[in-house]
């Protein structure tokens, strides 16, 4: 659907038509994908894998304290709420893994284009998705 | 009244000057710098996490026993933490308004991860070094 071909003459301003194209309120601004794939994707992914690196000292520090430590914090981590947020934080690296390469490829000016953009959205998400399985399946 | 514009420097030695800041592009290098160094070793430590997953805790040490392994390991959390510490600052800077509550928060996070990152790695070579 091409919004730019139509006159916007619905809209009126008090009792004048607007003909000149208004830019949407925040409110009902419905944000393109790439857009929630870098706020709600890359950028909240990142917050979330910092939880991940508490996990991963709680981890290592306990391995340091001696075997008592590490086998109640593998109990912790090997419970079925530990594989959940586990595998939540397997889907976080992927997915700001996938979206991380895609922003060295446009840091070096590459795939700016909104068609280039819509495809490596799709392949962004797909990869994600076929990595976080891919490496549950071998778990 | 508008000043002139400095007609006879290039852009380059303008942005040489590095503006108020004085640090020019040093944090997006340094985080784009840990990026690409993280893609490899993350991968090494989700294969390493995988494998050790059911080895106990005498395959957790002898997995570190190795100093490649234990190298590899310290590599990664010295790069995944400075990242991390990066990327907390864009995301406060952009999110946090009130400036004190801004620099405390930047200062917080960066602490936080530096202490994280020591424990981490000491956490390494306690395991590396023992028996």
């Amino acid at each position: 659907m091409s919004t730019a071909a139509k006159p916007a003459t619905t809209r009126t301003l008090g009792t004048r038509a607007l003909s000149r194209p208004l830019s949407p309120h925040l409110q009902i601004y419905r944000m393109p994908l790439a857009a929630m794939l870098s706020i709600a994707g890359h950028r909240a992914t990142g917050i979330g894998l910092v939880l991940g690196l508490l996990l991963l000292t709680w981890w290592l520090t306990a391995a340091a304290f001696g075997e008592p430590a590490y086998t109640t914090t593998m109990a912790f981590i090997g419970s079925w709420f530990g594989k959940f947020i586990l595998f939540g934080f397997s889907f976080a690296f992927y997915f700001h893994l996938c979206t991380g390469v895609r922003h060295l490829f446009w840091d070096a000016g590459k795939g700016f284009e909104i068609p280039d953009t819509q495809r490596t959205n799709q392949i962004v998400i797909a990869a994600a998705v076929m990595l976080t399985l891919l490496t549950w399946l071998i778990v | 009244m508008v000043p002139k514009p400095d007609m006879l420097r290039s852009a380059l030695g303008r942005v040489r000057g590095l503006g108020s800041a004085k640090e020019g592009t040093h944090h997006w290098w340094q985080q784009r710098l840990t990026a690409v160094a993280l893609i490899p070793l993350s991968i090494w430590l989700i294969a390493s996490i995988v494998s050790l997953s059911s080895a106990g805790y005498a395959g957790f040490a002898s997995w570190f026993h190795n100093p490649i392994h234990a190298t590899v390991m310290i590599l990664f959390l010295l790069a995944v933490f400075h990242h991390a510490q990066l990327g907390l600052q864009v995301v406060i800077e952009d999110y946090v308004p009130n400036h004190a509550a801004r620099t405390v928060c930047v200062v917080a996070a960066k602490f936080a991860c530096i202490a994280l990152a020591v424990s981490c790695v000491v956490s390494i070579l306690v395991v590396a070094f023992k028996g």
